[in-house]
């Protein structure tokens, strides 16, 4: 579904990415984990397509296509979803007009028909009842004002609304009281079936004792160190990241 | 919020539409500027003596200014031996004599440009007086106006065929010497339109001109007169659009509105200019000198501009509050994209008692424009009981666009109230990103955002008692 080739990506003249390779099938869960500021969310806003990071060599593969030359809205209707790190706040823009608009840009795109102001609440309401949120949220600004627990949330709820294809949820468990953490698991495994993929970029083992991953990654300096299965993730979380690099370097 | 803002919302990073060159054989002046040239052109259009001594005049006042450089914008020099002062379609030997005779090929420019002429006018009840590369070709709508008594035309027929009028009002709002570009104008203006609303004459319809330049390297040189006479009620409006080019061509009009005793002028202008592309190249260098004189008592100018074009626009349609109680408005929306150069503003120049003064000002700035407001309030020491409101509002997108507010006040009489407001509101790149990330079209993205911004702005100034910067306040 992602093919990820060697990829380098820099934003002004500082590089982040550093020749990063990954390979994501569909049906699949990866966890990628890593110390701060070694690149994860720049990975992530380079999939989804912001335009302060430029590709500077390698490839990025999207279901066959060149990922690369899709504008960021195109990549989202094709199905990639980002979860962000820090939602951005957007005062006095519906939460629910949001929602509509994307979904129904996804729908038109795909020559589905479009929802109507009527079936779009009845799906909202059964999605955020289900992820416990309260249903006064659709009539507030987008994020605005909202604690950083109920921004997460809110992703989540997209996330549910959009079912998409290739999910990227950059730390989307942080911040989050158990409840929450244990709303936002649910809303992913809900995601989870044979066609679609998720990718999860995470601190903590925490989320990973409810979603459980089929690969974890290790990121560092703009590279993955280092692959494995879940229980690289219980190794990381018991030893920290030194011992992955001193492996690397050895 | 209001309709103008979500209509402007729209235009921003829309592609140039109007894009294309027509194929009309144009007889040109070779490029050049000197008084033979001012003296073929006025030839050319068979003038009489006193216009050609006017011009002259122009000419050499213009010879002794310097261009000016204080505007917010930078621009390459402009050469002005490379430009071509006159240029005038071939079918102007034989004008035609209806909508039928009109080159086609003009007819289907019209057509590009979304101005089906003949229809249009019929439904919208638009007289439009077509200036193509600067001589009229069609003008329509003429009997039901001269039925009221109105004249309107171009400019070389006014000058032949009311001499009178145009010796007594050309001039006398924006004199020769006024500023370089008004002195060029003045000197080399190929047509533009003319309008006389006689005595308590209410105009029956809202006139109309579409603007385009189209032969390449021809600097276009407008030049509109409005009179209302006393009682009377205009309103016109000005439609500019030009085909794509590589090289930046210079545009300098001069718009003139004289409203005697209790006399009403509205001229509204939708200028979409070809601004250049997303690097710059190309585009229209916008300088317009744009004047309306208040001259009676109890009379009326409005300016209302809506500005999407050009590379480098430098514009400041002004009132002179000359009559008592009479009033001046300026509302203005400028959107700058790419690297595009607004600069704009108004003047409003308080003479007379109990006057009266609106300013309203929306900038919309993204990529890496710069928009710039500048505006002057002037109260005379006789202008009595003077008052001035004014509000800027600019929306900034992106980091990389600028907007930038230059209020000067001239406060000379201690009654004078005069008030300033102003707001600066941005969108983010990463607020962008997002509901472009959710599947939302950078359009739409924008104006969704540009909406919530609107509705936050409108509550709370519902909520809140009016928040005033009161600047050049004198209480006597
Ligand atoms: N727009 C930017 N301008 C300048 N530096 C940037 C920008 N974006 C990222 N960086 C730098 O690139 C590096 C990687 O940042 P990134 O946000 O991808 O890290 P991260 O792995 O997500 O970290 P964290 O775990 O703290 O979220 C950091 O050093 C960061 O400061
Ligand atoms: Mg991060």
């Amino acid at each position: 579904m992602l093919e990820i080739k060697d990829l380098k990506a820099s934003t002004g003249d500082t590089p982040i990415l550093n020749g990063l390779s990954l390979t994501v099938k569909a049906g699949e869960v990866h966890a990628i984990m890593g110390p701060n500021g070694s690149g994860k969310s720049t990975l992530a806003q380079v999939i989804a397509g912001h335009e302060d990071y430029v590709v500077t060599e390698g490839s990025v593969e999207y279901k066959g296509r060149d990922l690369l030359e899709l504008a960021p809205e195109e990549r989202a209707r094709e199905g990639i979803f980002l979860g962000f790190q820090y939602p951005v706040e957007i005062p006095g823009v519906n939460n629910a007009y949001l929602l509509k608009a994307a979904l129904n840009a996804k729908r038109k795109h795909h020559g589905v028909d479009e929802v109507d102001a009527f079936e779009f609440l009845k799906l909202a309401r059964e999605k955020m009842a289900l992820l416990g949120m309260d249903p006064k949220f659709l009539n507030r600004g987008v994020n605005e004002g909202f604690s950083g627990g109920e921004k997460k949330r809110n992703e989540i709820l997209q996330l549910a609304m959009l079912e998409p294809e290739l999910a990227i949820l950059d730390e989307t468990d942080s911040g989050l009281d158990i409840d929450a953490l244990k709303a936002v698991a649910q809303g992913v495994n809900a995601l989870r079936s044979p066609d679609r993929a998720i990718v999860l970029v995470t601190h903590y083992q925490r989320l990973l004792d409810y979603v459980e991953p089929d690969v974890v990654h290790v990121l560092s300096g703009g590279k993955i160190l280092r692959s494995g299965d879940k229980s690289l993730a219980l190794e990381l979380e018991e030893k920290g990241y030194d011992w992955v690099r001193e492996a690397a370097n050895a | 919020m209001t309709t103008e803002t979500e209509n402007i919302e729209s235009l921003v990073n829309r592609r140039y539409e109007h894009g294309f060159v027509t194929d009309i054989d144009s007889d040109s002046l070779p490029p050049g500027l000197d008084e033979d040239v001012v003296r073929a052109i006025s030839a050319r259009k068979e003038e009489p003596e006193f216009m050609l001594e006017w011009r002259l005049r122009a000419y050499r006042l213009w010879l002794e200014m310097r261009e000016p450089t204080w505007a917010h914008v930078h621009y390459p020099p402009i050469d002005f031996n490379e430009i071509s002062y006159f240029s005038a379609p071939k079918s102007d030997k034989d004008r035609p004599k209806s909508l039928d005779e009109v080159d086609p090929k003009l007819l289907e420019t019209y057509d590009k440009l979304g101005i089906p002429l003949h229809e249009r006018a019929r439904l919208a009840g638009v007289a439009v007086d077509a200036v193509f590369d600067s001589v009229s070709v069609a003008t329509t709508f003429k009997e039901k106006l001269s039925e009221a008594g109105v004249i309107f035309c171009s400019f070389s027929e006014a000058v032949k065929n009311h001499p009178e009028l145009v010796q007594k009002y050309l001039g006398t709002v924006v004199p020769q010497r006024d500023n370089f570009y008004a002195a060029l104008n003045s000197a080399v203006f190929s047509d533009g339109s003319f309008v006389y609303v006689p005595k308590g004459v209410r105009c029956p319809m809202e006139l109309s001109t579409y603007f385009r330049i189209n032969a390449a390297n021809t600097g276009q040189f407008e030049r509109t007169l409005i009179v209302a006479d006393e009682g009377s009620h205009v309103s016109y409006l000005e439609g500019c659009t030009a085909p794509m080019r590589d090289e930046n061509q210079l545009h300098a009009a001069v718009v003139e509105l004289v409203a005697l005793e209790g006399a009403e002028i509205k001229y509204s202008t939708v200028q979409n200019w070809y601004p250049g592309d997303e690097n710059g190249k190309g585009g229209i260098f916008n300088f317009v000198t744009k004047r309306g004189d208040c001259r009676g008592a109890n009379s009326k100018i409005s300016w209302t501009q809506v500005e999407t074009g050009s590379a480098i626009t430098w514009k400041y349609p002004s009132c002179i509050l000359r009559g008592d109680n009479s009033v001046g408005e300026f509302y203005s929306v400028a959107v700058a994209n790419n690297f595009q150069q607004a600069d704009t503003g108004t003047k409003m120049i308080h003479i007379g008692r109990n006057t009266r003064s609106t300013i309203v000002s929306k900038g919309i700035s993204a990529g890496r424009a710069q928009n710039a407001y500048r505006g002057l309030v002037r109260v005379m020491p006789q202008a009595r009981d003077a008052r001035n409101h004014t509000q800027c509002d600019s929306l900034l997108i992106g980091k990389d666009c600028g907007a930038h507010t230059f209020p000067y006040m001239e406060i000379k009489n201690p009654s004078a109230r005069v008030e300033h407001e102003a707001t600066t509101s941005k969108i983010s790149a990463n607020q962008l990103f997002y509901c472009r990330q959710r599947g939302i079209s950078e359009q739409g993205s924008l104006q969704g955002i540009t909406h919530g911004i609107c509705r936050r702005s409108a509550e709370s100034a519902q909520r809140q008692p009016r928040r005033r910067r009161r600047l050049g306040t004198v209480n006597a």
